[in-house]
């Protein structure tokens, strides 16, 4: 099974401004990320089940110029506020780490 | 009109550094200005509530110190951008006083303008009235209430109070918010450059050296912009660009990598190109800019969510680890008992008290997917109320409850919780937040700020 992080140089995940959260995927190699571009592993769906939002508010952009797979969703609380556990967002992409992708 | 322009950023943040040879490598390069961006959002709402910067006077003087030695050396401009990490008034008149405390030790002399970027409640009231204030995505919501609790509001200003201070012969412009862009894409939009090159080559710089392979510290970044493109190189001869390197940048801290909104219109780089022109340099073409059917000023608002109090502490006993949410749930009820015992009823809607579980689900909160915990758990309490005093007096009950909190398998008093600290109660002071995402449609685009000159002689 190849998981994300074995085909990636980079998963982050960060503050678009204080209300919205965006994840990057950026690809070790041009050949696995078209195959996980591809396969839709990097979804809609997946986000809106681990990330608990409806799948409209998830966009996801494919970024070939830089072998990588970005997506936006909207933060769960405003940053900072007091509900708030991660300033910067900068720890919200552990979920992504171990996702399965296709053989390569 | 000049076929090219070169633009030097001397750090992606200023306060955060950069190295002095690469300033000096950068220079001899015959930049037509330098420019830095002080200020963000991505820090929270604390440092535009309070009027605090994220860094200390000391760094951004260092930073500062350099810059205006090398611009007044080569007779070019300075540009500094969102004044103190919030860029409120408060924190640009922080800045001046820096800069002109330079000015003093170095006998530096030149024309200050500083562009001031906070909001009238009044001015913004009426815009709102005229249905010229319109929300952002996934904004909060907005009225006349939430600008009377706002703390500090302020705009984000475009080029044009910039543009209006370079005219005026200013030799060192500070400005409060600006967008990051603005900074760089000022003096080159002024000298009639290609915007779409201008505001792509403005995004690359904006953040120093972020756009390098592999950023090990930060520093300069330098950029030579002609009306076809723009090449991007670092002055720093460890660091190198390649096109995947600069293109990457286009996603950090932007929910989109082919859009840029600025106030006078909109950079799209779908069709952007990058080419290696040595092992080093990239050459960027291709963008567009399409220019805003109206021009908008981004605000930036804060008001106080209360103060707080927290307590640190580490459980270690696996008979309580074993039951630790029912636990934390008896916990946190007794604790708001003994505060309604000794302050009344009364105080019950004034305070909120929350319970971080490091080792659990610190990082997601309730998003966390995983279940299971370690061999120990770190827990945060955090108190909030309408003032310190009352949050600290509250924590007390709360402290002293819960690290004698039993669970039936012992019997006799238990100390439950490990304290780091004596005392366990820490006051974190004010805690803030953001409270609009939202833009104004001002009648022009200097409207919204005010530019000051001074003649600053050292």
């Amino acid at each position: 099974m190849t998981k994300l992080w074995q085909v990636a140089k980079l998963i982050r995940s960060k503050n678009a401004g204080p209300f919205e959260l965006t994840f990057d995927v950026i690809f070790k190699d041009r050949a696995s990320y078209e195959k996980v571009r591809d396969a839709k592993t990097i979804n809609a769906l997946w986000f809106a089940r681990t990330y608990r939002l409806s799948p409209e508010k998830v966009m996801v952009i494919e970024y070939d110029a830089a072998n990588a797979i970005k997506v936006t969703i909207p933060r769960p609380v405003i940053s900072g506020d007091i509900e708030d556990t991660d300033v910067f967002g900068g720890q919200q992409y552990g979920p992504l780490v171990d996702l399965e992708v296709p053989e390569q | 009109m000049a076929s090219e322009i070169r633009i030097l950023s001397a750090t992606g943040v200023l306060g955060s550094g950069f190295r002095e040879e690469t300033l000096k490598r950068a220079m001899a390069l015959g930049p037509a200005f330098i420019g830095a961006d002080s200020g963000s959002t991505d820090p929270g709402p604390y440092y535009l509530g309070s009027g605090e910067n994220l860094f200390s006077d000391s760094a951004c003087k260092r930073d500062l110190r350099l810059m205006l030695l090398a611009g007044r050396a080569a007779k070019i401009p300075v540009i500094v951008g969102s004044a103190c990490t919030g860029g409120a008034d408060a924190q640009l008149e922080r800045l001046a006083g820096i800069a002109r405390e330079i000015a003093r030790e170095e006998k530096l002399s030149f024309k200050l303008a500083t562009i001031a970027s906070e909001q009238d409640k009044g001015y913004l009231k009426k815009k709102l009235r005229q249905g010229k204030i319109t929300p952002l995505a996934n904004a909060p919501a907005f009225d006349e209430a939430v600008i009377d609790r706002s703390a500090h509001i302020v705009g984000m200003c475009g080029t044009e109070p910039y543009i209006e201070a370079l005219q005026n012969g200013a030799d060192v412009i500070l400005a409060g918010r600006s967008s990051d862009t603005s900074i760089f894409a000022a003096l080159p939009v002024m000298r009639g450059f290609n915007p779409a090159t201008v505001w792509h080559m403005a995004k690359i710089l904006e953040c120093g050296a972020a756009c390098v392979v592999l950023r090990k510290y930060p520093d300069c970044m330098f950029a030579t912009v002609t009306n076809d493109h723009f090449i991007v190189e670092p002055p720093n001869p460890e660091y190198r660009c390649d096109p995947v390197s600069v293109a990457s940048h286009n996603l950090y801290e932007n929910s989109t990598p082919y859009e840029l909104v600025e106030p006078s219109g909109v950079l799209n780089t779908f069709s952007a190109k990058y080419e290696a022109v040595s092992d080093r340099a990239v050459r960027v073409s291709g963008s567009t800019f399409k220019p805003a059917a109206r021009y908008t000023i981004k605000l930036e608002g804060v008001e106080l969510a209360g103060y707080q109090s927290i307590i640190i502490g580490a459980v270690r006993d696996p008979i309580i680890l074993r039951q630790l949410d029912t636990w934390l749930d008896g916990l946190v009820k007794a604790s708001k008992d003994r505060i309604r015992a000794v302050f009344g009823t009364d105080v019950e809607s004034q305070y909120r008290l929350d319970v971080r579980v490091f080792g659990k689900n610190a990082a997601m909160g309730p998003l966390e997917p995983e279940t299971g915990i370690g061999h120990e758990v770190g827990l945060l309490f955090q108190l909030t109320a309408p003032s310190q005093a009352l949050a600290t007096s509250l924590m007390k009950s709360v402290g002293h409850m819960a690290v004698h909190y039993p669970v039936p398998e012992w019997s006799g008093l238990i100390t439950s919780i490990a304290f780091p600290y004596s005392p366990p109660e820490i006051a974190r002071g004010p805690s803030y937040r953001f409270n609009m995402n939202h833009v104004v449609e001002p009648a022009s685009p200097l409207e919204m700020f005010r530019i000051g000159y001074k003649a600053v002689r050292g």
